[in-house]
């Protein structure tokens, strides 16, 4: 294991100092427990967005708490839930007393935690629970679909409806809309290392890839050779449409997320020949999201979210935001 | 049941898992991804050094900081399962009034029901539900057919091990063993292992006092 690190009990800490220092004129880290809010407190009656998950998957939740996103996020160890003891103190931190939208990724660990800290809380609050990967069939056997980079536009698009003065049921009404219009699927090249595990999450051959991975490194669909950028690009398109069904000339986000060891190059790559094939079914894409959003690590990897807009979406979608990670219109 | 009886059922499960603690990783190597042995270590480890925070408070306080303790030292899904058991028989009625064996079994048996619907698990899917659901019933039937105690508890070693070994051959279908398929049919939960083992050791204590 290669990684810049002191100590694996050190890792998190001394990254979450870091970022708290480079951004803040943005954001404060508090610390045990460990949360991350704005630098300046929540304007009296906007609703609070709390999001949170394992470390690991930077920028997302800390770097897109700032003006027109989250209010507040709660780290856990890598690849591990945060615990109700954060997010109970975020709350009490962020909560101006028009209630608390949790944002929460759709993996038992997290799903337990963020309930119970709900259950816990003295102030209303709600949950919207993104489950966008459509790679995982969805099964009443099963843990379901999981929580993917679709949470990102989640949050951009929820949290503009609450900077705008939208009530807490119109916030995870919302959610819940972008999270049932947004689809993803990406692909792997090569593992990720857990700092405290020291060896990869999984092997894979120097010719294939993982097929519908998952941003821990979980199986997808199948593990195949590789292929063509444009036939990788093409297969994740349909998958995504099969489940999203966007239909003829309806607008749509094309979202393309780096997993942290794939060059922008390369993401721009994709950026085209899903263009490519999306034009050839006139789906018009409207608006556009290229970068490393919701990484696993170092995997070399990619996904592509589809989030169908309508004209409520691509207001919010458009509306200022000022974040470590993402930044337009201020 | 008092804040003392917790805290030495504790340091007694501490030492029987810890002699355990090499078969219980193997089968976690086998079917999930081997933290779980550590994740138990270090929550009985957070629980026995509460000792001195919780030794004078009323059993429902030292149950809640003892909750909390695991939910935020644990975390994970193994926090907030644990978490919730104890949580749920925190808030047992009456219980700093005094704690007899049938109101000791009457709040496990809440806290086993809040750990399903948190976990949403039931019995047959190869978890540690495949344990406690069965001890929890077990326990709770011996109270209603005015059983003797002893004979309850023994019972309850017997249906835990018998619960135990029956995840053998089940298939998962919750948790990271569940992307095994059929690959995870032939060996035996570690969850469901440890919290056997945890429940022999309480009973066994009860029995042998």
């Amino acid at each position: 294991m290669k990684k810049f690190m002191n100590s694996a009990d050190d890792f998190l800490k001394e990254s979450l100092q870091g970022f708290g220092a480079a951004h803040q004129d943005i954001v404060n880290c508090h610390y045990d427990p460990n949360f991350i809010t704005r630098a300046t407190p929540t304007k009296e009656g906007k609703v609070a967005l709390i999001s949170g998950g394992g470390s690991g998957h930077e920028p997302m939740h800390g770097g897109l708490v700032g003006y027109g996103m989250l209010d507040a996020a709660c780290p856990g160890f890598v690849f591990s839930s945060p615990t109700p003891d954060q997010m109970l103190a975020a709350a009490e931190k962020v909560d101006s007393g028009a209630g608390v939208l949790f944002i929460v990724k759709n993996y038992s660990g997290d799903v337990m935690n963020f309930q119970m800290a709900a259950e816990m809380m003295q102030g209303p609050n709600e949950s919207v629970l993104t489950n966008d990967d459509v790679a995982v069939e969805d099964s009443s056997f099963t843990t379901g679909r999981r929580g993917v980079a679709a949470t990102v536009v989640v949050e951009k698009i929820v949290g503009s409806l609450a900077e705008h003065g939208g009530s807490l049921q119109e916030c995870k009404a919302l959610g819940d809309k972008v999270n049932k219009n947004s689809g993803s699927m990406g692909v792997a090249f090569s593992s990720c290392t857990v700092p405290a595990a020291g060896k990869p999450n999984f092997d894979i051959g120097d010719d294939e890839m993982e097929f519908g991975v998952g941003i821990h490194g979980e199986p997808g669909r199948r593990r195949d050779k590789m292929k063509s950028a444009q036939e990788i690009t093409n297969e994740l398109l349909e998958a995504i449409n099969e489940d999203l069904k966007p239909e003829t000339n309806e607008e749509i986000l094309l979202f393309v997320n780096g997993m942290g060891g794939t060059p922008l190059t390369e993401l721009y790559l994709i950026y085209d020949n899903a263009k490519n094939m999306l034009d050839k079914k006139n789906i018009k894409i409207s608006r556009s999201l290229v970068g490393n959003y919701c990484t696993s690590l170092e995997m070399q990897g990619a996904s592509i979210t589809l989030t169908k807009l309508d004209e409520e979406l691509l207001k919010h979608w458009d509306s200022s935001v000022h974040t470590a990670a993402m930044r337009w219109g201020v | 049941m008092s804040v003392n009886f917790l805290i030495h059922r504790a340091k007694e499960i501490q030492a029987v898992i810890d002699a355990n603690a090499s078969e219980i990783e193997k089968l976690d190597q086998e079917i999930g991804d081997g933290d779980h042995i550590f994740n138990v270590q270090r929550g009985i480890k957070l629980v026995i050094e509460l000792e001195a925070v919780i030794k004078d408070l009323p059993i429902s306080k030292a149950l809640n900081q003892i909750a909390m303790k695991v939910l935020s030292g644990i975390g994970g899904s193994s926090g907030a399962l644990f978490g919730t058991l104890f949580m749920t028989m925190a808030k047992g009625k009456d219980i700093d009034n005094g704690v007899d064996y049938k109101k000791a079994i009457e709040i496990f048996a809440d806290g086993v029901e809040a750990v399903k619907q948190r976990g949403k698990a039931d019995v047959g899917e190869k978890t540690m539900m495949d344990v406690l659901i069965p001890v929890s019933n077990c326990l709770k039937k011996g109270v209603e057919d005015n059983k003797d105690v002893k004979e309850i508890l023994q019972e309850a070693i017997e249906v835990a091990e018998k619960g135990m070994f029956s995840t053998k051959d089940l298939l998962a279908t919750k948790g990271r063993a569940s992307f095994l398929g059929e690959r995870a049919k032939g060996h035996i939960d570690p969850g469901a292992r440890s919290s056997q083992l945890m429940i022999k050791t309480v009973c066994e204590s009860v029995l042998n006092s």
